[in-house]
């Protein structure tokens, strides 16, 4: 049996309501007060594509073997590098095998989560790979008083397809493939560039997405009543519910498309929104998915009773569960660099990230790597050729130790207001992880007036590095302290 | 069987700059001020000294690589110059390098210089530093300032023993308190007004729970020193030789970082001091001691090493600054110059600046700050952060031999 093995979701933990931004901007462009109602997901200033998508992967291995995935697809409109596999940034975060897999970037597209998860089932079909984990996200920058800053929301998704404990089977996909252009983003141009909506809503999702399902359920001898879910994206409501009207889809069975709590993720959303549903979904139950963009893929599953077995996780219920509320309009333009705020001096070190160490130093920058003593079983990190335990100093007699599954400790902190900063104050500290070993890291996601010593953390990747001089953007891992009772 | 450096050379002569906001000067300009004070206190001739050792920490911003900007400020006649970098010891160091020299017989007259010109780059604030620690750690160490990195040990002290922040916020206003009332009382000090609890305490916030007063000076500035033998010192017609006691340094290996600490302790000057007390021959430094100056880069750093120190027990060292003993009038007075809060903190010259007072006071030339017949002072610098660190101790006191 072929399909999904696990499913993992991400959302980041600002909501900006849009109230907030018609409020700030309607003065300049009052049609966006038409689709004010809700919130949409904002990307921390420190986070990306990549380091959304490795918080879903991770959701998504929770219980699994990392070591054993053949391939990791990664789906974004939005990545990082032009030419530098970005699926290689969020592999090396999973501490991925490096011989003998295949890993691919799918992008320019807002249907290539599903075009990657086509991929990635027909080569566990095929074969020629047991495990492959496909993660789409997008973070997409927007222009102020537009209706794509109103629709669109940060997010990310991920899907494991294998063929041992299946939780959902697959059941088939169709494909439509056209060049119909409802937007673009030019080579070289920092926001979409939209056509009409009128003719966006009429020929483009209310035309495409019923003709695809349509073709899917003519391939397959399917009918629309034998799914308990159909999903797909569409950020225009009533365009939403006119697609499941025209195809006999009761209200109940289409699948939200998150509109009011998370806004529309890009690439990642159909994956987003499929997790969603597998999040709800008894053994049993028929899911079909769809996306858009330059066409539509549909692909078809079966919940199978292994979906009881999956070990719990954040997914998309615990992500929106984990909310704080962005007021401030100004911090959101300026966390997406759509302001210019100055940052001072201290600010401009623009040191050179030297690649040959982020070679030799890969699993410990990037997959928070740190190595075990073999003789005194001491966890450490950074790695030096020397046990750290004073009472061993054994040398150079090491495994490799992971940190970035760990939970962890605070043993001390500070806000700093000296650090340069996007959002100050600088909160950092230094924690230990269960199990041994401890370590000074930046902290994310928090408020310092919650912090106390002793109180959890989590990792989580990060985005560490803009370096707007040379075009590099560097990575490493952040705690994120776990305040009882959520954050502020 | 090694015997120590106790009072195996002599102080003759030091100097030390006005530290400040030196706009109008550069580091030759610092060094040339320390110096001429230092070779006219020392009474010999350029030409009698026959090497010298300079103290500098941030080179990039200020007076650059290799000793040649000593070798050229001071115009010393090609004798052999040494650089030391050892981040905020680097002064200390340098003594240690100019010590060391006189006392394995190589030479009979020394110089060590401490210099650092910061106030060339154009914001608050030691230079940032991200590249201080090499490649690997700039890719992934917090984004730490110096206040940040020290301000983490009053959430670890406040943890460990049980405290209220509120009352050692108060204890660390009480240090910068008694420091900027002795920085009054010193015309050569960067910071020279006395402030109250209630400014320290109302401060504007640096890095949390640290306010502005808790953060020390930053500051141009060179101090210097030679040294000899006594038996040289005495045949220059010296009395009352100052001589150097104990000279420790102690280097975190990373345990602190990366295995078993409380946060609220320096594993380095814990050890530095216990060696420099065996060096010089102090049984209980809490009677002994005369006189101090720490390093006071923040309020909570002379706070928690004032326990480090073995003065002040574990745990009880906000009750003793409280109690006043650590002020001009206390029992161990601490920062009789103002410290790094207020005579300010030139990287570089700051272990000799203290070296300094702590020569005038057992001359008995420090005029409104004198304290009565002082017997041993010791000096202390921590460099680096509490948790990766460098912790020189040197004590000097009145020579016996």
């Amino acid at each position: 049996m072929v399909g999904i093995t696990s499913y993992g979701g991400y959302i980041p933990r600002y909501r900006l309501n849009r109230m907030v931004i018609v409020q700030n901007m309607a003065w300049y462009f009052p049609v966006i007060m038409a689709v004010a109602g809700g919130e949409k997901a904002v990307a921390n200033w420190d986070e990306d594509s990549v380091s959304m998508a490795v918080a879903a992967a991770y959701d998504c291995m929770a219980g699994k073997d990392r070591k054993g995935l053949d391939g990791l697809y990664f789906a974004s409109t939005t990545m990082p590098f032009a030419d530098r596999l970005n699926a290689g940034i969020v592999a090396a975060a999973l501490n991925m095998r490096e011989n003998g897999v295949n890993n691919a970037d799918y992008s320019s597209c807002m249907k290539s989560g599903t075009t990657a998860a086509i991929a990635a089932l027909e080569a566990v079909k095929a074969g020629t790979k047991k495990n492959v984990l496909v993660v789409a996200s997008d973070q997409r920058r927007t222009k102020m008083a537009t209706m794509f800053e109103m629709f669109y929301g940060d997010g990310a998704a991920a899907l494991l397809f294998g063929n041992k404990d299946v939780i959902a089977e697959f059941k088939g996909s169709y494909s439509i493939n056209c060049d119909f252009v409802d937007h673009y983003r030019g080579h070289d141009k920092e926001f979409d560039y939209g056509y009409e909506e009128r003719w966006v809503r009429d020929v483009g999702y209310g035309k495409i997405i019923p003709e695809a399902i349509t073709g899917f359920l003519a391939k397959t001898k399917m009918k629309i009543e034998d799914f308990s879910k159909v999903i797909y994206p569409c950020y225009f409501s009533g365009t939403h519910s006119a697609i499941a009207q025209k195809l006999g889809i009761d209200k109940a069975r289409a699948q939200n498309n998150l509109h009011s709590v998370c806004g529309d993720t890009g690439a990642a959303h159909p994956l987003l929104l499929l997790a969603a549903a597998l999040e709800e979904a008894s053994p049993g139950d028929k899911l079909l998915v769809a996306s858009f963009g330059q066409g539509c893929d549909v692909l078809a599953f079966e919940v199978t009773d292994k979906i009881k077995d999956l070990k719990p996780r954040i997914g998309v219920k615990g992500s929106l569960a984990n909310r704080v509320e962005l007021t401030n309009y100004q911090k959101f333009t300026k966390f997406r660099e759509l302001i210019t705020a100055d940052l001072g001096i201290r600010g401009e070190a623009n040191p050179n990230t030297s690649l040959t160490l982020l070679w030799r130093r890969r699993k410990m920058l990037l997959g928070l790597v740190g190595v075990r003593c073999r003789k005194c079983g001491t966890p450490q990190y950074p790695i030096y050729p020397t046990c750290v335990n004073p009472t061993c100093w054994s040398v150079n007699d090491f495994e490799d130790y992971e940190f970035s599954d760990k939970e962890a400790k605070i043993l001390m902190f500070t806000g700093d207001m000296l650090a340069a900063s996007v959002d100050p104050p600088a909160v950092y500290g230094l924690i230990s992880f269960e199990g041994g070993g401890r370590t000074m890291l930046d902290f994310t996601d928090c408020n310092l007036n919650q912090l106390k010593v002793g109180m959890k953390a989590k990792m989580s990747f990060r985005r560490r590095v803009t370096d707007n001089m040379r075009g590099f953007t560097g990575y490493f891992w952040k705690a994120v302290p776990q305040v009882e009772g959520g954050g502020e | 069987m090694a015997t120590g450096i106790r009072d195996k050379v002599a102080i003759i002569g030091m100097g030390c700059s006005k530290f400040g906001e030196r706009w109008a000067d550069g580091p030759e300009d610092l060094m040339a001020e320390a110096f001429g004070e230092c070779i006219q206190d020392a009474g010999i001739d350029k030409t009698q000294i026959q090497a010298a050792w300079m103290g500098c920490c941030f080179d990039e911003v200020g007076v650059g690589k290799s000793a040649i900007p000593a070798s050229f400020a001071l115009r010393l006649p090609n004798i052999a110059v040494s650089r030391m970098e050892n981040y905020c010891a680097s002064g200390t160091e340098a003594f240690r390098g100019a010590v060391y020299a006189v006392a394995s017989g190589a030479y009979d007259i020394t110089l060590a210089i401490g210099v650092e010109k910061l106030k060339d780059i154009g914001y608050g604030g030691l230079p940032e530093f991200s590249s201080a620690m090499g490649m690997t750690y700039q890719q992934w160490l917090a984004n730490m300032t110096a206040p940040g990195g020290f301000a983490m040990l009053a959430t670890g002290y406040a943890s460990k023993y049980g405290i209220d922040m509120g009352d050692i916020k108060r204890a660390m206003a009480h240090v910068s308190v008694k420091s900027h009332a002795n920085g009054a009382l010193n015309p050569k000090a960067h910071l020279r007004k006395p402030v109250t609890e209630e400014q320290v305490l109302n401060s504007p916030h640096v890095a949390y729970p640290l306010g502005l007063f808790d953060c020390c000076g930053v500051s141009d500035g060179s101090a210097c020193a030679i040294v000899t033998t006594p038996e040289i010192a005495k045949s220059l017609g010296k009395k009352d030789l100052v001589t150097v006691k104990a000279l420790q340094l102690s280097l975190s290996n990373g345990t602190e970082f990366a295995y078993d600490w409380d946060g609220a302790h320096f594993i380095t000057t814990t050890k530095a001091s216990k060696e420099a007390y065996k060096e010089a021959g102090i049984k209980n430094p809490r009677e002994e001691i005369s006189m101090m100056e720490v390093h006071d880069c923040f309020s909570v750093t002379e706070l928690v090493t004032m326990e480090d120190l073995h003065i002040s027990e574990r745990g009880k060292a906000p009750k003793d600054i409280m109690d006043g003993f650590y002020d001009l009038n206390g029992k161990v007075p601490c920062q009789p110059d103002g410290g790094l809060k207020c005579f300010g903190h030139p990287i570089g010259a700051s272990g000799l600046r203290m070296l300094y007072e702590m020569y005038l006071q057992l001359l008995g030339r420090a005029d409104k700050r004198q304290l009565p017949d002082p017997k041993f002072g010791l000096t202390h610098n921590l460099g680096g952060f509490p948790f990766m660190n460098v912790c020189s101790i040197a004590i000097v006191g009145k020579y016996s031999g």
